[in-house]
């Protein structure tokens, strides 16, 4: 079994250890990315930040298990992917993990109910348990009241919010988000950053790809990839009181 | 920032005492710009004079005097609100000097500088957001202060990224002619000039 990765402990909901992802054939061999490790806690909200083509959305998708690693290790409340069948990586997908999307990617034909407990019903739970499930998603997400109403009926901050509850929707674990903000404007996109760090804050680990700077503020955690490596992170930040004090004093 | 303009813009409201001004100031711009209060005082005495603002008793100084907008005052806050700051020439950036300094200085690793300051203002970013997600949220003074800051910060950030990229493109390029460079000094001297 390989290294555990800086900063792994009881707590740590995803961990990636010396994850490398390589695309094509020698010599044309392209590294999306190049041993990364990275370990996010229960409660935890990271930001990767990184220029196009750093491995920032390749991160993302290893860490859904939607691809594999070429090497490394990516294991998800302890367990390791690669050890898994396919069928317990499915549930794993279903149960434990949910995604949030640039363009929302909720289904037209459904209210926002039903997107939201769309993911728990695949996933077997009874119609009556998944909706109400959906129903309190709605509700911390401050969309109860649009439940019947249809994406094409909502705003594009109310799309993001049913997007959202969906991700979080039953007892998902951990949340991973490719520039979840989208289209939106600096205002509304600040909003969905609140309501993602507010799902950390009950207890979801979350990790966040974005360009963004304004953005990536909210996580607990920035770390920045470039060319496939991590060059850096930023530590936990101190309260903003240090910011107040008049500038002779600081 | 102009305190005789934004004493003004209060006073627009109603006449005040200096305290409530020095008071309704801070809460005004978020609590982030302190303001003492022998400085209300002396920016009301000076605005006095200029016969943009008056008080009740002219023969009385202190906490019992109050003060209020003249029309001379109203036209001046009103010119100033739409007057743009100069912003014409760039400001002595000293973290704009450093990496200029650091792309010359032999043995130094411009990348791994710029790397330190954007960790740093990524840092510096956090910390207003804690304060938008906090007490911002029911401030609207504080909040656009902070979205202020936030702007900024952001937009040293995207410089740092641009630098990066012109400072990897030019360690892989042959240096240019000295002709091309120098066509452009003559205009940047001006530039310096006019500050």
């Amino acid at each position: 079994m390989s290294r555990p990765a800086p900063g792994a402990s009881a707590a740590t909901v995803l961990e990636l250890r010396g994850v490398t992802k390589t695309y094509g054939q020698e010599p044309a061999v392209v590294r999306a990315l190049a041993g990364v490790d990275l370990a996010v806690a229960a409660g935890e909200m990271v930001a990767v930040m990184g220029p196009s083509g750093s491995g920032k959305s390749t991160l993302l998708t290893i860490a859904g298990s939607l691809e594999d690693p070429t090497s490394g290790e990516v294991l998800v409340g302890g367990m390791a992917l690669a050890g898994m069948s396919r069928g317990r990586r499915a549930r794993l997908r279903r149960r434990v993990i949910g995604y949030v999307f640039q363009d929302f990617n909720l289904l037209p034909g459904l209210t926002a109910l039903e997107n939201v407990a769309l993911p728990l019903e695949l996933d077997g739970v009874a119609v009556p348990r998944a909706r109400a499930a959906g129903r309190t998603a709605l509700e911390a997400l401050g969309v109860a009241d649009r439940a019947g109403g249809f994406p094409d009926q909502l705003s594009g901050g109310e799309r993001q919010r049913v997007a959202i509850a969906r991700a979080v929707v039953g007892d998902r674990r951990l949340l991973l988000a490719d520039e979840p903000s989208g289209a939106l404007d600096s205002v509304n996109a600040g909003e969905v950053m609140r309501l993602l760090h507010e799902a950390c804050r009950r207890g979801v680990a979350a990790v966040v790809v974005t360009h963004d700077a304004q953005l990536a503020a909210w996580a607990d955690r920035i770390v920045l990839l470039r060319d496939g490596r991590m060059t850096g992170h930023t530590s936990r930040p101190s309260g903003p009181e240090s910011l107040l004090l008049p500038e002779e004093t600081r | 920032m102009s305190v005789p303009h934004v004493l003004l813009a209060l006073l627009s409201q109603g006449p005040k005492y200096g305290l409530q001004l020095r008071e309704e100031f801070e809460a005004g711009t978020g609590e982030v710009w302190p303001l003492n209060v022998g400085q209300v005082y002396k920016t009301l005495g000076r605005l006095e004079r200029d016969g943009l603002a008056e008080s009740d008793e002219a023969d009385q100084d202190g906490p019992q005097k109050r003060y209020r907008i003249t029309a001379g005052g109203r036209e001046a806050l009103a010119a100033w609100l739409r007057t743009p700051p100069d912003l014409s020439s760039p400001p002595r950036d000293e973290l704009v000097m450093k990496v200029l300094v650091a792309a010359r200085v032999p043995g130094t690793d411009a990348h791994e500088v710029i790397q330190a300051h954007r960790v740093y203002l990524l840092e510096l970013m956090q910390q207003w957001t804690r304060l938008k997600e906090g007490e911002a949220r029911d401030d609207l003074g504080l909040a656009l202060v902070v979205d202020a800051e936030l702007f900024r910060l952001d937009a040293v950030i995207r410089w740092l990224d641009a630098a990066e990229v012109r400072l990897a493109r030019a360690a892989a390029e042959p240096p240019r002619p000295a002709s091309v460079t120098s066509a452009a000094a003559p205009q940047l001297r001006r530039l310096g000039a006019r500050r």
